[in-house]
């Protein structure tokens, strides 16, 4: 059993789970699966500074931040004990890619060559750390929301803004992973 | 169900709120705070989830963007299907929460944000192989520098919010 849960667990068994949240949130307490959310919540909690969007009672919205504290301490136990501690597979051809940036650690899900805080002050860091954080909080919410409130709340409610905004998701991913993001990893 | 119209106290904090569609459902009922605790539980799984099935992993990200690999794909794909029955069934059965309030649903708006902001958030993706949940998740597994792609993340959605009014949507 243990040995079955240490190992990645297949696109099924995950798929499956996380579309279960959908209605196991909105069964709880009519809520509706999103998490960019929390990124406004912190903002409306932390630095209003007058803005409009920002002044509204985040207070009501509180449940969507334990929900992303919930994800923070999932993270956090499966790291400390449904861990297989094997080093992550990659496919051959991304391999062969990586390793003429010198990216060759698959010890982490995270690689560590690229994400840690010795590399904050670097180009590559700045551009990878700060930039693309800034980008998927700026994204998100001029999108109005992330993978999980359009990809999947939305399309489970047929909604074809949300399908325009998936569609630009990918195509946004295709066009940095193929044409620019290997300009910045040869920095 | 007659009492059907929600009645907000303060309209201004509704019409901002309804900004994000998933802010538009209120609860009547008044819980202690420690009820959104469930909510907790919920995440938790969903964290364990992201980790276990390597969803949080910046390489597969590079694979689903390079068409190297299924998984993810077969994630959402999976996700998505499950979700959508689920919402069927929920309004064809009328089923109510767990504590007897009516679930509901609103239609999300087009507007062009869609697009440009889905593009943005699709380079932040590939960049940093997380969408907003993986993150919080990979800071759980003890990547501790990803605190500062969150903070990044947060300070990208407040200068959303200043330039708002000067954005086209």
């Amino acid at each position: 059993m243990i040995e079955t849960i240490s190992q990645p667990w297949p696109w099924y068994v995950a798929g499956a789970l996380i579309g279960l949240i959908v209605p196991a949130l909105l069964l709880l307490g009519n809520k509706h699966f999103g998490i960019s959310s929390n990124l406004r919540h912190i903002c409306a909690a932390c630095f209003p500074s007058n803005i409009p969007f920002f002044k509204y009672d985040w207070k009501k919205e509180s449940w969507n931040l334990f929900f992303v504290g919930g994800i923070l301490i999932g993270g956090f136990l499966s790291a400390q004990y449904l861990g297989s501690n094997e080093p992550v597979v990659v496919h051959p051809d991304l391999a062969k890619e990586l390793a003429t940036y010198g990216i060759d650690d698959y010890s982490g899900l995270v690689p560590v060559q690229l994400f840690s805080f010795d590399n904050l002050f670097t180009a590559k860091g700045i551009i990878m750390m700060i930039g693309g954080g800034f980008l998927v909080g700026f994204g998100t919410r001029y999108a109005g929301g992330c993978t999980s409130g359009h990809a999947i709340m939305g399309l489970s409610n047929l909604q074809w803004p949300s399908l325009v905004a998936t569609i630009c998701f990918m195509v946004g991913g295709f066009v940095m992973a193929n044409f620019i993001l290997p300009y910045i990893l040869s920095l | 169900m007659e009492n059907k119209n929600l009645v907000h106290s303060d309209p201004m904090d509704y019409e901002v709120r309804s900004l994000d569609t998933m802010c538009i459902n209120e609860s009547e009922l008044k819980h202690p705070w420690w009820y959104n605790f469930k909510y907790l539980a919920v995440g938790l799984i969903f964290g364990i989830v992201f980790v276990k099935a390597e969803i949080i992993s910046w390489f597969r990200i590079q694979e689903m963007f390079r068409l190297q690999s299924f998984h993810m794909y077969g994630v959402i794909g999976t996700a998505v299907v499950v979700g959508a029955i689920s919402v069927f069934l929920i309004k064809q059965l009328k089923i109510k929460t767990i504590h007897g309030e009516d679930i509901t649903f609103s239609d999300k708006k087009f507007n062009k944000g869609q697009i440009y902001g889905g593009l943005m958030f699709g380079f932040g993706w590939a960049i940093t192989g997380a969408c907003p949940g993986p993150l919080f998740a990979q800071l759980g597994t003890g990547v501790l520098s990803i605190s500062v792609v969150i903070l990044s993340a947060i300070a990208g959605t407040w200068t959303y919010g200043y330039l708002r009014d000067k954005l086209p949507h």
